[in-house]
This record gives structure tokens, sequence and C-alpha cells, in this order.
């Protein structure tokens, strides 16, 4: 398993590639990659991501950890930054690798529902308009019932 | 103990982090000595349903005792991904 929190941007091509080698005896990888996006009616300046440092990191870990155990998976990544980002840069990706697909598929939703309100991670956006902070949304903790 | 404030909480008390002396032996009890110290505190706890809390970096709530704790952080629902 890896986990990284960092400020500088990744190459999802390279991590994907080097999380792939490893892993001979897995049938499938997956990867999601989460992208700063635009906002149609109010164009996004910047997207200010803060963090917990020390606590992130564990959060993460903790929650790779339980898909790593639950969907027997052979590995896990995930990064994400934190920062300064604008609207096209990637945010965050999580890659799983497991014998057949559909675990490799089940892990990473779930590393991608548990880290978007279980990791203490906060986004604030900048717009033309102001700026504010990110409200949780009810369906991302609605997401976690159903694991 | 130290106490952290994350995003707007951070911001409506002005401080990222500070030391508490404090013999509360919840985190629910230091919010109430908090709480009083100063208008910007009162504010900043107004609704504690749009708070969260993590003791020694670990998520929990407000019923979570204090006892040994090095670390509290108060911050709003978090938005990852």
């Amino acid at each position: 398993m890896r986990v990284v929190v960092q400020e500088q941007p990744f190459d999802i091509g390279a991590e994907t590639t080097t999380f792939a080698a490893g892993h001979k005896e897995m049938g499938a990888i997956v990867t999601f990659t989460g992208i700063v996006r635009d906002l149609p009616d109010d164009p996004l300046q910047a997207m200010e991501i803060e963090h917990y440092p020390g606590m992130t990191e564990a959060a993460l870990t903790e929650i790779a950890q339980t898909a790593i155990d639950r969907w027997t998976l052979g590995d896990a990544l995930v990064i994400h930054r934190y920062g300064r980002l604008v609207p096209g840069e990637m945010i965050m990706m999580v890659a799983t690798a497991s014998k057949h697909r559909k675990d490799a598929f089940e892990a990473a939703e779930y590393l991608m529902d548990y880290l978007k309100s279980r990791a203490p991670f906060w986004k604030r956006e900048i717009t033309d308009a102001g700026e504010s902070w990110v409200s949780s949304k009810a369906e991302d903790e609605d997401a976690l019932t159903r694991w | 103990m130290d106490v952290l404030y994350f995003a707007w909480v951070r911001e409506r008390i002005g401080i990222p982090r500070e030391q508490v002396e404090t013999s509360a032996a919840t985190v629910a009890d230091l919010v109430a000595e908090l709480r009083l110290r100063e208008e910007r505190y009162e504010l900043a706890f107004s609704d504690l349903t749009a708070l969260r809390v993590a003791v020694d970096q670990k998520l929990t709530d407000f019923d979570a005792p204090l006892g040994g704790v090095r670390e509290v952080a108060f911050f709003p629902p978090m938005t990852g991904g």
C-alpha cells in the first residue's frame, strides 16, 4: 500500500505503470482520478485544499487498509494533493489491484466514498464572485451506508 | 493540550492552533469552556451539528473523554476527493 499527500502534481501514467508493474498475480487494476472541475455559471479561478498533516496520512492509510482486507486486494494506492489548484488539474487518484475486476472496481469506489467524507481535507473555491468553503453533501454521507 | 482549528473554524477563531490549559472531562466540556472565552469562539461553536472533532488525530464525537489527550481538532465536515 502507498499513501501520498503532496502539494505538487503527480503523473498518472507513471504512477499507474509503477503500480501495475509490481503485481503479476493480479488480473485487474482499476484507477480513478479526480480533476478540478470548472463552474459553468461562475468561472473558477482556483481551488485551495487545506488538510490536517498527520491525521490525513493516518486516515488515508486506515481507509486503504480496510479496503485491502475487505476485498483481498493485492495492493492499493492513494495520492491526494493539497494547496492551490486550477481547473483541469488532477486533485487525487486511487488505484486498486486484485485478481478480478469486480473487487478492484468495488474497492476503488469504497476508497473514493470514504476519502470524500472521512479524510481531513477541506476545499475552498475562488471565483470572480468571491471565495467560499465547499459544503459537504448529504449524498456523500449517504454513500457510506451502502458499505 | 493543543487545540487545532481548520477551514472556516480556523477563520472564525482567527488562529490555526493554540495551547489550552483545561481540566475538561470531555470534548463537549472543552467546547463549553471555549465558548465562554470570547465572541469569536461562541460564533465558531454556535452550531455543533456543523462541526466535526478529532481527538489525537482520530475522528470521534463530542462525548469523547479527554484524559491523557494531547491534541484536539475542530473542523467542518470534510470535503476530500
